[in-house]
């Protein structure tokens, strides 16, 4: 079971320190109905961030606390398995089941519901995103961004404490992407829990997120609003960094 | 047709597999899924048996299963029959000689699967064993059967290992192979020539089988 997280706060306080083999040395927080962005070039740790936060990645040294839910904690020796953490991930390849329809996809997520109520929720989902008419297709006769609506579907089945999402627009053209992450700042409204978005497009970065960590080999270089890190870069690596063009 | 042969080597087929598949599926997700040290050198003594000369497998396992080793006296204490030339032993060589058929069809179909898709179910609060059912077998079955059917009838073919483990004693160990070749021995081509004829049409339906499925799995993959 969880323990009680002393003053943390709400939302999601994340703290990781390891030396290797992955390095990692991260400390951010993210309020409920906040959007932080985690930037950084290939390689930076991004995902294995994500990974640690909804447990499938376990760091050597560190504490993950959701509101007042202790998921990990390195020095008392606490580590819940991602089944016991409330976590939406949308995969950056989305990772839908290829051999269950769309509404299938997103039932898994609702096992802990009763089974008679299942079908009608999943239902309710696809239909929020639009998806109404496609529940019964399988992944493959989907679109791209069809595809990226029924694993941010599958996310929120869970009714998540934390949503995070991993490059969730790197796999769709432009106008996908613009329609994507407007349908995002929408759900931002209603979904009142942290939301991480791991990228590594600056501009998408600057238009959707509150906050904006730099990510570079595993450490959080900066962290602020983005008008602001993008203003006054705390070292020249930072700057550097943030004159990556996208790709 | 050498009938008690042919239901002999039915016999054999059908308990190898059915001993195998439940061991080749654990083994197949466990080489699937985790890293540990010596993997490369147990997936090697898996692989063995498909390299190795039968009459050299033959050998070692008259060996392991003989009078002599520790395998062979305890078998004999319990049942106060030898291992060696006894269906029961035939069966142990024939589940060692088709370690490869069975599990490297399932540790490649488990592979397939692939981590993210695990670690979905595990995200939406799947079990280790729901992800199992719900996740990894239903893409994994062409693997399965595969598995299934290599292994069934490449039993149903084996010559050399079961010569040396079993001899050619009718009834208990004299399976169509061993028949076979009894025949040709006693120039009898027309006896062989249908036993021949149905090993022949056996595995190339097998075959076919193993081809369509993973056609079809493809296919499910998009």
């Amino acid at each position: 079971m969880a323990e009680i997280a002393d003053a943390s706060g709400a939302g999601l306080h994340v703290r990781l320190a390891q030396a290797g083999p992955i390095p990692l040395a991260v400390e951010l927080a993210c309020r409920p109905g906040e959007l932080h962005a985690i930037v950084g070039p290939s390689g930076a740790g991004k995902t294995t961030l994500l990974k640690a936060i909804a447990g499938l990645y376990q760091p050597r040294e560190g504490r993950i606390t959701c509101g007042p839910s202790v998921w990990f904690d390195a020095a008392a020796g606490t580590w819940l398995a991602p089944q016991a953490r409330r976590v939406g991930l949308v995969f950056q390849a989305y990772a839908l089941f290829p051999h269950m329809s769309a509404q299938s996809n997103v039932e898994t997520s609702l096992a802990s519901q009763p089974r008679a109520e299942r079908a009608a929720r999943a239902l309710a989902l696809l239909t929020q995103m639009g998806l109404a008419d496609k529940a019964h297709r399988r992944p493959a006769d989907l679109s791209g961004g069809e595809q990226q609506r029924v694993a941010l579907a599958r996310a929120l089945a869970r009714t998540p404490d934390v949503l995070l999402l991993d490059e969730p627009f790197a796999a769709v053209d432009r106008r996908t992407r613009r329609r994507l992450q407007q349908d995002l700042q929408d759900l931002r409204r209603t979904l009142q829990v942290p939301i991480l978005l791991v990228t590594h497009d600056l501009d998408e970065a600057c238009a959707l997120a509150d906050q904006m960590s730099v990510l570079h080999e595993g450490q959080v270089l900066q962290t602020g609003a983005p008008d602001e890190v993008m203003a006054r870069p705390a070292s020249p690596l930072v700057a550097d960094l943030l004159d990556l063009t996208p790709g | 047709m050498d009938w008690p042969a042919l239901i002999l080597s039915l016999k054999l087929a059908g308990a190898t597999t059915l001993v195998l598949l439940p061991l080749g599926v654990i083994l197949g997700r466990l080489l699937a899924f985790h890293d540990f040290r010596g993997k490369r050198w147990v997936e090697a003594a898996i692989t063995l048996p498909l390299v190795l000369p039968p009459t050299v497998l033959g050998y070692y396992l008259l060996i392991a299963l003989g009078v002599a080793s520790p395998l062979g006296q305890a078998w004999q204490t319990l049942t106060g029959q030898t291992l060696v030339f006894s269906f029961s032993g035939l069966l142990i060589a024939s589940v060692v000689f088709n370690l490869p058929f069975a599990i490297q069809p399932l540790q490649r179909a488990f592979e397939g699967v692939g981590q993210d898709l695990r670690q979905a179910a595990w995200v939406g609060g799947l079990s280790g064993w729901k992800t199992f059912r719900k996740v990894e077998l239903p893409l994994a079955w062409p693997g399965l059967l595969s598995a299934l059917v290599l292994t069934f009838t490449h039993t149903l073919g084996e010559f050399g290992v079961v010569l040396m483990v079993g001899g050619a004693i009718p009834g208990e160990t004299r399976t169509i192979a061993i028949s076979i070749y009894d025949r040709v021995q006693a120039f009898d081509t027309a006896g062989a020539g249908i036993m021949s004829a149905f090993l022949l049409l056996s595995a190339f339906l097998a075959i076919a089988v193993v081809y369509g499925v993973g056609a079809r799995a493809v296919r499910l993959r998009g």
